[in-house]
């Protein structure tokens, strides 16, 4: 992949500074240190702190000898880490959660993906209506989307469970993966593809030698928003769920009688795979960069 | 991880316009399944709920049993009962939003423009930002409550130096519901002004720096202006789901900070009144929807997606 | 030629020497049309480019060049007309598979691929054997055999310019196309870039067709230089041709400048034209001349002018113009450029050689100007004498 992964696979963020010009630092070299240039990042600290407190928290916890209830600490333990699945039906809705996120993101990041190639490549009756189509489910509240499909769902009569789950997931990813994908496309010279043209490649050849190798960092990043938000989302699986559980819900559920310290270890291990991943890939990228 | 996409500052970050191609079907094919879609899930159940919002129960019926009509009463009755909450939860929404705003501005600031060229330091603190996505919100919710506990040691400590009264709480307060709310959607302010700050070339601030010659100055003339697309984006990122959030009033709030969206949940699944749920939640639709429109008017970013 | 009926011609490497048959093959473009909605852009274009030739089309910014490129590279499609590569009829035929490529004006390089697979890119997809092999020695052509493995990011401006040559040169084309190809380099960049795509060309023996806006790079590098001017082409020929003869105010005005002066054919010999210029008596050789009757442009080159001071002496068959007043002077060395006002012409530019050294005619002076009949020109009346003029200041000529 080229340059974008390097900002931490942030995505569509334009070509990259790799093509670019170089540009200058805003720190001006050799002026006087002022307080002021102390302040913001000081209260930024304070903002990651707050940021982060929880998780520290969520992870402390994770090693607490809690017994049933995980509200004050008993402890240190490796018990929990040892037996994730220790507490009755946390690791099955850790499993449901995984396999709807997959499917949930699979699913719309294809369509999205579709879509966003067709808003930004053509200009064509309904454009407006379909930008509109698209817009309209990121800008309406989770608990209006859940009873929006509740009450269709009541209605046909089908009975809730890990089917409209996935279903409801899908349809909130893909406006999310439409505007991603859509600003990496946004980015690309369309003359790529007609340089492609011109170098004997047929419109299907274009598309999967250059638009498609160019897209990937926003494709990969469309999906990777779209398994965090399958994962974490609560409000509209709580509606559509019946008696199917997710990861979110069963916290959420047994938050009320205390929540097992399992929850917490695959929280955490959640978080530090995120956080592997998101620095081996980093890493790669610098030492790529390193190496030529 | 990139939600910084999500964002949407749209096109306009590319290089020169696209030689746009006249649809020939190809538009309409790519557009299709998606759109049909989109079509499914969310206009025809957005329908559905516009229907359910006029249903009157079955005359004799059982809980629950309700049937098509057009009673428009079921909106007044709905909203002269609940209106405090559909109110609190948008002044909520609006604090929390513009503590959010307030908290995350310096931090994308710091990311995007002090850490500017570092590439690590750049990358570490944006995963800070992001990796909270990837432990459960509500297990981090949950963690606030008992970190603000009345057993924990922050309210002891608290009482000790009598920031709070001998009997005050942190947790069960609309503060708290607020605070959680503000925590949750950091993230979501924090990416798209990142995203905009990034974005900015540094030598418009340097010209600022010349013209103006004052730091400050040249933040207000400048830097902010630039970066507005990011704050609106993030503004709306954070108010939409703020509004309609009641997993914050549930965990840190009380019987007096109850959210329209726990109105709604209840309505549905403790009591089964569909309609009124309903209605609450088309209220809800409309009254964001012309407030995003009115707001993304006036700060003059039309072309949000 | 050979590159069109002939497949492995098309996919021969430069400096492939066997065949020899490397002269690329004849452009043709019959009424070529091309509209944008009620916009014009191409308007009946004729225009024929023999095979092996560096052919230049020139003309202002918005004239249609870019357009025309993109016709005969099948990435637009004519509104009407027929476009011709070796005698063969391509309108019909999509960018991919006409034997032609392109070198853009941004470059277009691939970001994702290394600099040897750019260039590889089109050998690949035509399946042609050793596609790096090739690549490398396209490379070795412009120069750039060490950077084979970067990425385009990892190049300067120059050097994605060779790249983008390279990976157009390496297909072989019947017709390679360049669209202002040098636009984005400094000044020096471009005179070097200039001697050196020349080289190439001659080297490799394709046919060029090379868009332009300069015209000194036109003139400099073409063998041929068309000029194009709201869609249509206003004049065709050897550099010189348009230099010494232009057919169209715009061709005189926008290809170096010109002195032109309206009058009325007089006096219509078979050698030369009596014009009556203000009163004065003007000779045009008639083969000069676009006009034989009625209201014509006399025009004469700057440098063609003499100046003639108080005493001088005018030279034989000239035409003298004046008196008039030098109306301001500058100095740059090699040559001095007059304003001359003559009451009735206007003002009249002149370029003195700095041959003799010394003071030249003062401002203020009342000065006459001669020119050799010979190199006076005619162009038709009805035309606008300022058409294609750079007109750095408000005064009239
Ligand atoms: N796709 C298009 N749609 C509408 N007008 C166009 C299009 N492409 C070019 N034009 C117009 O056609 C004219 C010629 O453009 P172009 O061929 O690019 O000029 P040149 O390359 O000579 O500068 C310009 O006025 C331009 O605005
Ligand atoms: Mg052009």
């Amino acid at each position: 992949m080229s340059a974008p992964t390097a900002r931490v696979g942030v995505g569509p963020v334009g070509p990259g500074p790799a093509s670019g010009p170089r540009v200058p630092t805003t720190r001006r070299q050799g002026r006087p240190w002022r307080l002021g240039d102390a302040v913001v990042p000081l209260f930024a600290a304070l903002a990651f702190l707050y940021l982060l407190v929880p998780i520290a928290y969520t992870v402390a916890f994770s090693f607490n000898d809690a017994g049933r209830s995980n509200l004050v600490w008993r402890g240190f333990t490796l018990a929990n880490w040892a037996n994730p699945c220790g507490a009755p039906q946390v690791c099955e809705a850790l499993g449901n959660s995984l396999k709807v996120g997959v499917i949930a993101t699979v699913v719309s990041t294809a369509l999205g993906t579709l879509i966003a190639l067709a808003l930004v490549r053509y200009r064509f009756r309904g454009r407006a209506l379909a930008n509109l189509l698209v817009f309209l489910p990121m800008s309406t509240p989770e608990v209006v989307l859940g009873a929006a499909l509740l009450a269709q769902f009541l209605s046909l009569r089908v009975n809730p469970g890990f089917g409209t789950v996935v279903a409801a997931h899908v349809m909130f990813c893909i406006s999310f993966v439409v505007v991603t994908v859509k600003a990496r496309v946004a980015s690309l010279d369309p003359r790529l593809e007609e340089a492609a043209a011109d170098l004997y490649s047929s419109p299907w050849q274009a598309f999967w030698r250059v638009t498609f190798p160019l897209l990937v960092p926003g494709i990969l990043a469309a999906a990777l928003l779209a398994f965090s938000l399958s994962f974490d989302d609560f409000i509209i699986t709580n509606f559509n769920s019946g008696s199917f559980t997710t990861f979110p819900k069963f916290v959420y559920v047994s938050a009320t009688r205390g929540i097992p310290p399992q929850a917490n270890v695959i929280g955490s291990a959640m978080f530090a795979l995120a956080l592997l991943l998101v620095v081996s890939v980093q890493l790669v990228s610098v030492a790529r960069r390193r190496r030529r | 991880m990139s939600i910084v996409a999500a964002l949407g500052h749209g096109p306009g970050n590319g290089p020169a316009p696209a030689p746009v191609r006249r649809a020939r079907g190809g538009a309409y094919l790519l557009l299709a399944p998606g759109l049909a879609y989109l079509g499914l899930f969310f206009v025809v159940p957005v329908v559905a709920l516009l229907a359910t919002s006029l249903y009157v129960p079955v005359p004799g019926g059982d809980v629950g049993q309700f049937q098509p009509a057009f009673e428009w009463a079921n909106y007044t009755r709905a909203l002269a009962t609940y209106w405090p909450q559909m109110v609190r939860s948008f002044a909520y929404a609006l604090i929390a939003t513009l503590a959010a705003l307030v908290i995350a501005y310096p931090m994308a600031y710091v990311i995007a423009v002090r850490a500017r060229g570092r590439v690590f330091l750049q990358g570490m603190l944006l995963v800070l930002v992001i990796a909270p996505f990837f432990t459960s919100f509500i297990l981090r919710t949950v963690a606030w409550k008992q970190i603000l506990a009345d057993e924990s040691f922050v309210v002891a400590a608290m009482r000790a130096v009598s920031l709070l009264p001998p009997d005050g709480r942190l947790t069960a307060t609309s503060f708290a519901v607020v605070a959680g709310l503000t925590y949750n959607f950091l993230p979501f302010m924090t990416l798209p002004i990142y995203a905009s700050l990034e974005r900015l070339d540094p030598r418009l601030v340097e010209a600022g720096a010349d013209l103006y010659a004052n730091g400050p100055t040249t933040f207000w003339r400048v830097t902010l202006p630039l970066s507005m697309p990011g704050v609106v984006s993030g503004t709306l990122l954070t108010f939409i789901p703020a509004s309609g959030d009641y997993v914050n009033s549930v965990l840190l709030g009380n019987n007096t900070t109850t959210m329209i969206g726990q109105v709604v949940d209840s309505r549905f699944f403790k009591v089964s009144d569909y309609p009124t749920a309903a209605a609450l939640s088309v209220v809800l639709m409309v009254a964001i929807l012309l407030l995003v429109t009115a707001y993304v008017r006036r700060s003059g970013t039309e072309e949000l997606l | 030629m050979a590159a069109l009926g002939d497949p492995a011609a098309a996919t021969r490497a430069p400096g492939d020497e066997e065949g020899g048959a490397r002269s690329g093959a004849d452009l043709t473009l019959e009424h070529v049309t091309k509209e944008f909605g009620a916009f014009t852009a191409v308007d009946d274009l004729e225009l024929t480019i023999p095979s092996g030739s560096f052919f230049a089309l020139l003309g202002p910014s918005g004239c249609g060049k870019t357009t025309t490129l993109r016709m005969v590279a099948g990435l637009e499609h004519p509104t009407s007309g027929r476009v011709l590569i070796g005698g063969r009829d391509v309108t019909r035929t999509r960018a991919h598979e006409r034997p032609v490529n392109t070198v853009f004006q941004s470059y277009a390089l691939f970001p994702h691929l290394s600099v040897v697979e750019n260039v590889a890119f089109g050998l690949r997809r035509r399946r042609a054997p050793d596609p790096l092999g090739k690549a490398r020695d396209a490379l070795e052509l412009v120069e750039l055999p060490h950077l084979a493995d970067r990425r385009p990011a990892q190049l300067s401006g120059g050097q994605q310019q060779r790249v983008a040559l390279a990976r157009a040169i390496v297909n072989n084309p019947a017709v390679l196309l360049l669209d202002e190809p040098l636009g984005a380099l400094d000044l020096k960049l471009r005179r070097q870039m200039q001697v050196e795509l020349k080289r190439i060309q001659t080297e490799v023996g394709l046919t060029f067709v090379h868009v332009t806006h300069d015209q000194e790079e036109a003139m400099t590098m073409a063998d041929t230089v068309a000029v194009m001017n709201a869609g249509r082409i206003e004049q065709m020929g050897s550099p010189a041709e348009l230099y010494e003869l232009p057919r169209t105010a715009f061709v005189a005005n926008f290809l170096g400048q010109s002195n032109l002066l309206r009058g009325t054919v007089v006096e219509n010999g078979a050698a030369t034209l009596g014009v009556d210029v203000d009163g004065r008596r003007v000779r045009v050789p008639t083969a000069r001349s676009v006009s034989t009757t009625g209201t014509v442009l006399v025009g004469v080159r700057p440098e063609k002018l003499h100046l003639l001071r108080a005493g001088d002496q005018a030279p034989e068959s000239c035409n003298v113009l004046g008196p008039g007043r030098v109306t301001d002077v500058s100095f740059s060395g090699v040559s001095t450029q007059y304003q001359v006002h003559v009451p009735g012409l206007g003002t009249l530019g002149v370029f003195v050689q700095n041959i003799l050294g010394g003071a030249g005619a003062a401002l203020g002076e009342e000065v006459h100007l001669a020119c050799a009949i010979k190199h006076t020109f005619a162009l038709d009346g009805a035309e606008d004498a300022t058409s294609g003029a750079v007109r750095l200041d408000a005064r009239d000529v």
